[in-house]
């Protein structure tokens, strides 16, 4: 050994000597709160840490008292630590679940400074400081306070904290289609996943845990003769071999089950790679639709309530047999059994058979007689039955070190004042099992409660799932494999396949403890009574610190509903949902309303069964694959050009063309003048085109626009709106009749969408017998706008098409070459100048916008963008989407005129409710600024002059939808609506406020058309 | 997630569809009363149980159809074509 090696691995005192599923010829070395420990593959980091006799793990969230391990799986309410760092810091996770790698970093939560001394353990010392209701209670006045009190809460209270950069892993979605999903590869579920796929389904079978086999990997448990775990590699080794037909998805959590057959999954495909290369998933999100499915899902056990029950070194008595005999670790030295059903009983078994000292069996039952109990009594352990455990007591770092056992008064409800004292430093609880119904549950069945098991089972009028094995009440090894078995043949034949060769049941060992009846009854011990004076609490939900007296008071101030209790108490609203702590409160709440279990019934389950990251439900769709980017045919050429791109919506559009370091606000000026004085370019592929053909196509326009279609000749285009049913605007365009059936429709950007759903619902819906088909080519045509009085010269240079205004007047549509390509021609103008669109087939954009670019090119051609043609627009009084703002009426916009009193159409009838009729609607006007220089931004609200200095609030006289600094009019202008109209306010001055900034400028009121109100120029 | 059964696709993950109100409402008529037309456009059953929906297969054929399906269980009964539609070649 050199001397630069590697410090020999600290031994891992509480290791045991023989057995368990480890690899010891390896060891693995990691961090907890930057301690360098070591454990072996097959741990997880509670197996690991429990190894190296790390017992304070956590600080509970609310009283910050030190807590330890308390399960062994993902029912962990306690154990809940942050692993990974930087942006891989993952806060909240169990580390029950965390399969130990090399390397691992894990820190404690909720301490401040250190695990060990907490300052926020105080708030446990004061007692009852922070009762139930505590902060609605406390900080409800002085209201001011509230910001500065949260603070402070906020640093004590909390669970972990979130990492601050961005996920560095990818997350992957993949969708499944199965005959059969099993849910948890125990032993029910392995009978089950054998059966149907021998059968010839096609199976996936998936369990949470790091390897399969459920509790055979956990119990001592003979089958065939042989080690559990040995039975499962050979039923594994049988899937296997049935090839494609068998997906076997470890550590891949089933979260939801959702409609029709649809489950959700998430795989942790690197989570335990110490090094997963950079393109490798992380997780990966399944997303199953399975014909039938068997939940196999096992059962959790319940811990016990009583004084002290928080404190590490309280366990599971399930989890205490896991960590023994499939980690081979001691979870403590001298160990006490509080059970109350006999089945908790094999933890005294399997305790004392790995060496450890069990100095007693308490058990509230009074006479105890059975196969298990004899079988620890006949190992000289005393078996205290009639008694409970009423306190505990230990230290903040060690954890557990004593138990005070009281006798249970004969027939009532108390026990003797003064107990006996036992040292030791883990207590077993074993307090029933609740089977794990969430799935099932999720869908809406309901889950019944069986008095006499004590525990909620499987609702048998809903639900589709075959369920077997402990998720369905049958907890005796050997009936739940042949559970298992009849549920994988019973989805086998609801599948119509012929049922095979069943798989062969194999023979439980006959003295296996798992095979030993119940000699007596669980007993309904819910919480223990509390002893005059005590250590410590009785906790029902450890993570959310919600204790009996919590539940008594919410109860006594009225929350007698369970989920107004859950809600006020936050009993099972931790990550862990409750899993170990539900139905204890559950029936302490019915105690309290003297009421049966099932008269008060359990909250909702929901998906996820446990916590999901973000990340996997992202998948792939993260930054820029969140949505697809749409680019128009002339991308390139005017990205070559210095084009800024802004989305709108999906598609990326020029917004303008700066030149030497212009801002933006100089280069669309430049833009705008260019345009108004010579000849603009603009890309406007990106309005919404649909096409209309059909011998009633004239006829359906009708009845979806507002103005007349069917007087239009061929080879002109005219402006349309269409209305919602509830009569106000919904979008506009330019639409061009073709042929007698057959119209070219425009729409805005934004609806092109909507727009084609709504024709397609008056098509399908109203009017089926309309002859009519629509279809959208908006990504058929590529299309740019020609504007400026030089527009035409260019075009002739382009095209051998007569462009003169007698042969292509305004409105005019003709078909023809342009620039060599096939093109349509539309003298249509939404700038107010003499303008052309010319469409192209969308494969020929790139060549249009280039060779027109180069044509115009001695005329000054200049392009521009979006902003330009939003100012030009405004500065022409066009309303856009600002003014179709989903609450405005054509008359509102000044279209009233448009309105055809001669036909029905979308809209008319509610168009003529007195609301949308009244004269003091908000209607649009130009705006002004009287200063002739500023602009009027768009939402400012406007008030009366005579308002000036009236106190808010200031009543509204309407509001600012579009401003811009008007270079092609020479200064500011702006449109928006004001109750009553230009008819009432045309020529009067208005003060145009914006909140924000502080401002009020006089601006006067105009007609909205402030350039070239006589349409000259487009005519020209 | 819902399968639903478009007539014209066969079945189809409820993330193509969007649903568009109950079935069978007709468009009053022109000259109806203005309450008729308010019925139509703003009030809606919420039935809880059987019901028959409009349902579009907006990211497949982008038809129209009905839907039975109960708001409950979200069991479907059928799904049918609306009247008029053509069948699909």
């Amino acid at each position: 050994m050199s001397a630069t090696a590697s410090p020999k691995p600290a031994r891992q005192p509480e290791r045991l000597e023989h057995g368990g599923l480890i690899d010891r010829g390896r060891a693995l070395t990691f961090r907890f709160d930057g301690r360098a420990l070591t454990g072996h593959p097959g741990d997880t980091l509670a197996s690991a840490l429990l190894a190296n006799g790390v017992r304070l793990v956590a600080r509970s969230f609310k009283y910050h008292r030190p807590r330890g391990i308390v399960g062994d799986g993902p029912e962990e309410p306690s154990a809940l630590v942050a692993v990974g760092a930087g942006a891989r810091h993952e806060p909240n996770t169990r580390a029950t679940v965390v399969d130990l790698v090399d390397g691992l970093e894990a820190r404690s939560q909720n301490r401040w400074p250190l695990l060990r001394w907490d300052a926020g353990a105080l708030t446990g010392l004061v007692g009852a400081f922070a009762p139930v209701g505590f902060y609605y209670k406390t900080f409800m006045t002085p209201a001011r306070l509230w910001p500065l009190q949260e603070a402070v809460l906020r640093r004590l209270a909390g669970m972990g904290s979130s990492p601050t950069a961005a996920d560095p892993d990818a997350y992957a979605h993949r969708g499944a289609h199965c005959d059969l999903l099993v849910v948890g590869a125990g032993p029910a579920g392995l009978m089950a996943a054998w059966a149907a796929a021998r059968a010839g389904a096609r199976v996936i079978l998936a369990d949470e845990r790091a390897a399969l086999g459920g509790c055979l990997l956990r119990e001592r448990v003979t089958l065939d003769g042989a080690p559990g775990h040995a039975w499962v590699a050979a039923v594994l080794d049988a899937l296997r071999a049935l090839g494609d037909r068998v997906t076997l998805l470890p550590r891949t959590t089933v979260t939801g089950q959702h409609d029709h057959g649809f489950w959700q999954a998430v795989e942790r495909v690197a989570d335990h790679d110490p090094a997963p290369a950079p393109d490798r998933v992380r997780q990966r999100l399944w997303q199953i639709r399975a014909r039938q499915t068997v939940l196999a899902t096992g059962a959790i056990e319940r811990p016990l309530v009583f004084a002290g029950n928080d404190r590490p070194g309280v366990m599971l008595a399930s989890a205490a047999r896991a960590y023994v005999n499939q980690y081979a670790v001691a979870p403590g030295r001298r160990a006490v059994l509080f059970a109350s059903h006999d089945e908790g009983y094999r933890t005294a078994l399997d305790l004392h058979a790995a060496g450890i000292q069990v100095p007693a069996v308490v058990d509230p039952r009074a006479g105890v007689r059975g196969p298990l109990p004899d079988r620890v009594r006949a190992l000289g352990i005393p078996v205290r039955d009639g008694h409970v455990i009423a306190d505990t007591q230990g230290t903040a770092r060690r954890g557990l070190n004593g138990v005070t056992v009281n006798r249970l008064v004969d027939g009532g409800p108390d026990m003797v004042p003064v107990g006996d004292w036992i040292d030791a430093d883990l207590l077993a609880v074993a307090g029933g099992w609740s089977p794990t119904l969430h799935l099932h549950a999720q869908a809406g069945a309901k889950p019944v409660w069986d008095a006499e098991r004590l525990a909620f089972l499987p609702d048998p009028e809903r639900g589709k799932e075959w369920m077997c094995g402990g998720c369905a009440g049958v907890l005796r090894l050997d009936d739940a494999l042949a559970d298992g078995l009849a549920a994988g043949q019973g989805a086998a034949e609801a599948l119509g396949l012929r049922p095979g060769a069943a798989p062969p049941l194999p023979t439980v060992g006959a003295d296996d403890p798992a095979m030993a009846g119940s000699g007596q009854p669980q007993t309904a011990l819910w919480a223990v009574p509390k002893p005059a004076v005590a250590n410590g609490k009785r906790f029902v939900d450890i993570q959310d610190d919600v204790t009996v007296e919590d539940i008594a008071l919410a109860h006594r101030e009225g929350y007698a509903s369970v989920e107004h209790l859950k809600r006020y108490t936050t009993l099972g609203m931790g990550t862990d949902q409750g899993k170990t702590s539900n139905v204890a409160g559950l029936a302490l709440l019915a105690e309290a309303r003297g009421e049966p279990i099932p008269a008060v019934g359990t909250t909702t389950f929901r998906a996820p069964y446990t916590p999901v990251t973000l990340g996997a439900l992202a998948g792939r769709h993260v930054g820029a694959h969140i949505a697809p980017v749409r680019r128009s045919p002339m991308h390139a050429a005017q990205a070559e050009m210095g084009a800024v791109f802004q989305p709108t919506g999906l598609w990326l559009r020029p917004r303008h063309f700066p030149r030497d370091g212009e801002t933006l606000a100089e280069a669309v000026r430049r833009e705008v003048i260019a345009t108004r004085s010579g000849v603009g370019l603009c890309d406007v592929s990106f309005l919404g085109k649909i096409d209309v053909q059909g011998p009633d196509a004239a006829e359906f326009l009708n009845r979806v626009y507002i103005n007349g279609w069917k007087g239009l000749a061929v080879g002109k285009a005219r402006y349309g709106l269409m209305l919602r049913e509830d009569g106000l605007a919904m979008d506009d365009g330019t639409t061009a009749r073709l042929a007698d059936d057959h119209f070219a429709m425009t729409t805005t950007t934004a609806n092109a969408v909507a727009v084609m759903t709504h024709l397609e619902y008056g098509l399908q819906v109203l009017w089926p017998e309309l002859d009519v088909r629509v279809v959208s080519t908006t990504d058929e045509w590529a299309a740019v706008a020609l504007a400026g009085p030089k527009s035409r010269r260019v075009l002739e240079e382009a095209t051998d098409l007569d462009v003169s205004n007698d042969a292509l007047p305004f409105m005019g549509v003709t078909e023809g070459t342009v620039c060599g390509l096939p093109a349509r021609l539309f003298r249509i103008s939404f700038s107010g100048e003499l303008a052309y669109e010319i469409n192209v087939p969308a494969g020929y954009g790139d060549a249009l916008w280039r060779r027109l670019v180069m044509v115009g090119k001695p005329f000054g051609l200049t392009p521009y963008g979006a902003e330009a043609l939003g100012v030009m627009r405004i500065e022409k009084g066009h309303v856009a989407g600002p003014e179709l703002d989903g609450r405005t009426t054509p008359h509102d916009l000044g279209l009233g005129r448009m309105v055809s009193t001669k036909k029905s159409f979308i809209g008319r009838r509610l168009l003529e409710r007195a609301a949308l009729t009244d004269p003091e609607r908000p209607a649009l006007v130009g705006l002004v600024p009287e200063d002739g220089a500023t602009v009027l931004a768009g939402g400012s609200q406007i008030v009366a002059v005579a308002d000036r200095d009236t106190p808010p609030p200031v009543p509204m006289i309407g509001h600012v939808s579009s401003g811009c600094a008007g270079p092609g009019v020479g200064h500011p202008v702006a449109l928006g609506f004001l109750k009553g109209g230009l008819a009432r306010w045309e020529g009067q001055t208005v003060l145009v406020s914006h909140p924000l900034k502080g401002t009020a400028t006089p601006a006067r009121v105009v007609a909205p058309h402030v350039y070239d109100p006589e349409g000259r120029r487009q005519h020209a | 997630m819902m399968l639903i059964p478009c007539p014209w696709c066969g079945p189809r993950p409820r993330v193509e569809f969007s649903y568009g109100g109950p079935a069978d409402r007709a468009r009053p008529a022109d000259d109806a009363p203005l309450e008729d037309w308010t019925r139509y456009v703003y009030e809606r059953d919420n039935p809880k149980g059987a019901a028959r929906e409009l349902w579009r297969h907006g990211a497949g054929c982008r038809q129209w159809f009905v839907l039975e399906r109960d708001t409950v269980t979200h069991a479907v009964a059928a799904s049918h074509p609306l009247p008029g539609a053509e069948v699909a070649p």
